[in-house]
């Protein structure tokens, strides 16, 4: 018996729906992707013009909030000034190149930022990073 | 009237979509900006009110008051002075020490503008000795 021969599949992807599928992923992971936001409190960053980028790697760097009511935030949360070392000391022995990226309003009264700052020597969280804008 | 005009064919050219997506893609890549840290970089004083005997010739006040007036060295400049004032002390000497302090009711702009100010006179030893 002659067995007719099947004809081969078309080998090669087609490429005709190609763009149309990576215009689909496109939009997909635009509208799912939601840049992680800063989390914390409100506060109007001060100006400053010799700022230079924060050498410390991010999962180093935390962030500690002040607003211009002095409120404290840290991670998410709203602190009291004396629990600052606390929080801040169990984080600061796990990590030696631990930065405190203070993000404090420009109204905020010093007395509160001075208090966190010995805070944070109680800690020995000694390396900060004043937060600003370009002027 | 001869017949009918032929009609273009009523499909969007699908070849250049994706040459279209992708200078999308490249345009969004490039004018999105990840929000990156910026700011003053400085160094706490270590825990424990050690005293460090300093030669008083080494250590210049700078005091914030809470109105945002400066006092260097006793005298009253304006903000803009401080970092020429400062690069010539250095200039001068060295090992000199700045020691900012600050009223409670300071503003945080008025001290940041201060720090500012010193770290454009590339001051390598700045005292943040807080509030008074």
């Amino acid at each position: 018996m002659a067995i007719k021969k099947k004809s081969k599949a078309k080998s090669g992807i087609p490429t005709s729906s190609m763009s149309d599928i990576i215009f689909m992923l496109l939009i997909f992971f635009m509208a799912a992707t939601s840049l992680k936001t800063v989390e914390g409190l409100k506060v109007k960053l001060p100006r400053a013009r010799s700022i230079a980028k924060l050498d410390t790697p991010k999962q180093s760097v935390l962030f500690v909030f002040i607003d211009r009511t002095g409120n404290i935030s840290i991670q998410d949360k709203l602190l009291n000034v004396e629990d600052v070392s606390e929080v801040i000391y169990p984080l600061r022995r796990n990590d030696n190149m631990l930065t405190i990226s203070m993000r404090s309003d420009q109204e905020t009264q010093m007395g509160i930022v001075s208090d966190v700052q010995n805070e944070l020597r109680d800690a020995s969280a000694l390396k900060v990073n004043y937060s600003a804008k370009p002027k | 009237m001869l017949g009918k005009k032929k009609r273009p064919p009523a499909e969007i050219p699908s070849s250049s979509m994706s040459d279209i997506a992708f200078l999308l893609l490249v345009f969004f890549l490039l004018v999105s900006n990840v929000d990156t840290d910026k700011g003053l970089g400085v160094v706490l004083p270590p825990p424990g009110d050690s005293e460090i005997k300093l030669n008083p010739k080494n250590i210049t006040m700078v005091l914030v008051n809470a109105t945002g007036d400066v006092l260097f060295n006793d005298e009253v400049i304006p903000v803009e002075q401080i970092t020429a004032r400062a690069r010539q002390l250095e200039a001068s000497n060295p090992n000199m020490v700045f020691s900012v302090q600050t009223d409670r009711k300071t503003k945080y702009q008025d001290y940041i503008d201060v720090v500012d100010q010193l770290i454009a006179a590339n001051v390598k030893k700045l005292a943040l000795i807080g509030t008074q």
